[in-house]
């Protein structure tokens, strides 16, 4: 019996109970398919999904195994201002002071990586709890969820941002992701909230709740999967949104310059040069330009892929509209 | 309609009130107080230590409109009633009232960021409906990795490379300010096109690293819109296709777009900040980047208040021309569920 596992398990009725279990290992390898297989799966099929997991993993690469290959740049390292592509020491070439221009790119990585995850999860949990809770119970409880929600969506985001950073000066890169997100979640939380206000009409949530189901249990058993892919499209779109935010605010010299980023290189070429005048410096200044564009590309990339893949109706609608526009040509 | 009107005033009124509060909160948080603060500010000016608490209190409650000497609850109500009456303190960087700063900044902002938000929109929808008609196309291919490319772009980094060549090597515009120097305001066609040959850079900024965001959404709603099944109905019994277009397809492909409009504004508006710095363009952005920089409270928190006001009232305007498109909304109101 140890070796069974089913959802009506029951000690008093052993034949009944026999009939409808599976081995442990059967389920552990169904349970393997269906959320970590099938996704990568799925995520494959789709061009702008594989090119922009790609372009993250190469990322993430750059940001763990890289920063610990390329050893830290220092001052005087090598020629003052060597183009770019020239040697393999200094493949992007180095800045006024004689660093490499790629060791600095990739020592901020890991930073960017950290903040980047620490202010999706914050954004999007918050946003997940408000927005089922508001939606799934309605009446007062969303009526107040709403206003705060509507409040935090109206006070703009960066000039927010920008005095949060001016009054506490965060240094930790997760501190720094939060404070960038302070109110993204606002948006999202509303979306969800208008999804989660049709699921709970759905007749087997109806059954559940029939059948005594506490509520909390109905919100993570029978809504929360519903809103899982929307969620993760969200997760990406609040990544870039924290790449945007943290670059422009170092950039700008709003946040303490303790941590390597791409904003505080920004701001260091252009302080140096101002936009580059010559193709000679302009290496320095292009390279973490190219760092947020090409990483945030992956991402919407990531993003735009899953939504199509994951949202079955647009799927449909979709496929049925490529006939429909196909026949209508030849005709 | 009047009861909904009521009901979105009353919210952005209560918006409002939360902000002035969350500044407030804000004040008292600076580290140090805002005594120290006050301190400080005097000690530099006055080169010497000798600073009885009258004086602080005195300088605290002209710039800042709290008294730190008084009891909280008072300074809040106090607080709250000077700015009702758009007293926003005086900003010791410029020495200058707050207000003053504002009004003659914000004209310029809103100039920029009303044309910049309708351009982006406009041209975003008309793109996304174009993109969702030629569904598969050559034309859909590559506009969509093109839209998803440009909303990869950061906008000031798009500025900064407009700047240097657009500006710097081409000539063609010029790089930074709102007019040019020395020339005085009139209500002359020369002096017009001058501000907006100044204003064209930063506005080219927002729209083209925003506009693809917006057609990949509307592309997306249009095409679900375009499998329904009265979109069918309406081409069997004979609907000109161009009626079908906008009054069945583009209508009801925009309706979702709505909150991403007020997310949008509320974006926009932030962005402001980071792209009048750039352009040195002298807008309530620039001013409240400069009041950071120099910790000058009082301007820092009249700027992000007037910065707030003005999303506030754009996202009214939305709400009521939504409610106009969409009459569902009016009756919106939450039944109490599970």
């Amino acid at each position: 019996m140890a070796e069974r596992t089913s959802t009506f398990q029951t000690d008093t009725e052993p034949d009944r109970d026999d009939r409808i279990t599976r081995s442990r290992r059967e389920l552990y390898r169904e349970r393997l398919d269906l959320f970590v297989l099938t996704p990568l799966r799925v995520i494959w099929s789709d061009w702008r999904t594989r090119v922009g997991s790609l372009i993250i993993l190469a990322w993430v690469f750059l940001g763990t195994v890289g920063y610990w290959l390329v050893s830290e740049p220092f001052p005087g390292d090598g020629p003052r201002m060597d183009p770019a592509f020239q040697s393999l020491e200094f493949p992007l070439g180095t800045t006024i002071r004689g660093e490499s221009v790629f060791a600095l790119v990739v020592q901020a990585t890991p930073a960017m990586l950290i903040m980047i995850t620490a202010g999706a999860v914050f954004s999007v949990a918050i946003a997940t709890l408000v927005g089922t809770v508001s939606g799934y119970k309605g009446g007062r409880v969303d009526r107040a969820l709403t206003v705060v929600t509507d409040i935090a969506m109206t006070i703009p985001g960066l000039p927010l941002i920008i005095l949060l950073a001016a009054l506490i000066e965060p240094t930790h890169p997760v501190t720094v992701g939060i404070v960038l997100t302070i109110n993204a979640w606002a948006g999202l939380a509303r979306a969800i909230r208008s999804q989660v206000l049709t699921l709970r009409d759905h007749s087997y949530v109806e059954a559940s709740r029939i059948m005594g189901v506490p509520t909390r249990r109905i919100v993570v058993d029978d809504i929360l999967p519903n809103i899982m892919p929307y969620v993760l499209v969200n997760f990406v779109q609040s990544a870039r949104g924290v790449i945007f935010g943290s670059v422009a605010l170092y950039y700008l010299g709003v946040l303490p310059f303790s941590n390597e980023n791409w904003g505080v290189m920004l701001n260091d070429a252009y302080d140096s040069f101002g936009v580059f005048t010559s193709w000679e410096t302009a290496h320095w200044i292009l390279a973490p330009m190219f760092a947020v564009v090409t990483l945030s590309f992956g991402l919407i990339l990531f993003a735009q892929g899953t939504e199509r893949l994951f949202n079955p109706r647009i799927r449909a609608r979709h496929a049925e509209t490529i006939d429909e526009d196909s026949m209508e040509s030849h005709r | 309609m009047s009861r909904y009107l009521l009901k979105r005033l009353s919210m952005a009124a209560f918006t409002l009130y939360a902000v002035m509060t969350i500044t407030f909160v804000m004040i008292q948080s600076i580290p140090g107080g805002p005594e120290d603060y006050i301190r400080a500010q005097l000690m530099q000016s006055r080169g010497d230590g000798s600073i009885s608490m009258a004086q602080v209190s005195q300088l605290a409650e002209r710039s800042m409109n709290i008294d730190p000497t008084d009891p909280m609850h008072v300074q809040y109500v106090e607080y709250m009633s000077n700015m009702l009456q758009g007293d926003l303190g005086e900003s010791l960087h410029f020495a200058a009232p707050v207000d003053e700063i504002i009004v003659q900044a914000m004209p310029w902002t809103l100039f920029l960021l009303s044309i910049a938000t309708l351009l982006t929109f406009s041209a975003g929808i008309v793109l996304g409906a174009i993109m969702a008609y030629l569904e598969g196309s050559r034309f859909d291919v590559g506009t969509t990795v093109v839209s998803m490319f440009l909303n990869s772009i950061p906008y000031y980094i798009f500025a900064l490379l407009a700047i240097a060549l657009l500006a710097y090597d081409w000539g063609l515009f010029p790089a930074s300010g709102h007019h040019p120097t020395g020339a005085e305001p009139a209500l002359s066609a020369s002096y017009f096109i001058d501000v907006v040959h100044h204003a064209t850079l930063p506005i080219l900024s927002l729209v083209i690293t925003g506009l693809g965001g917006v057609a990949l959404t509307m592309r997306g709603n249009a095409i679900q819109v375009i499998g329904e099944d009265y979109i069918r109905v309406a081409n069997l019994r004979g609907v000109p296709g161009r009626q079908i277009a906008t009054r069945y397809v583009g209508r009801n492909a925009l309706l979702p777009m709505y909150t991403s409009l007020m997310i949008s504004i509320g974006f926009m508006f932030g962005g402001a900040v980071v792209l009048e710095e750039i352009f040195a363009y002298e807008g309530i952005g620039w001013y409240l980047l400069e009041a950071v920089n120099a910790r000058d409270y009082p301007l820092m928190m009249g700027s992000f208040l007037i910065i707030t006001l003005a999303v506030i009232v754009f996202i009214l305007i939305a709400d009521l021309t939504y409610s106009k498109i969409d009459p569902r909304v009016e009756q919106e109101d939450s039944r109490e569920a599970y």
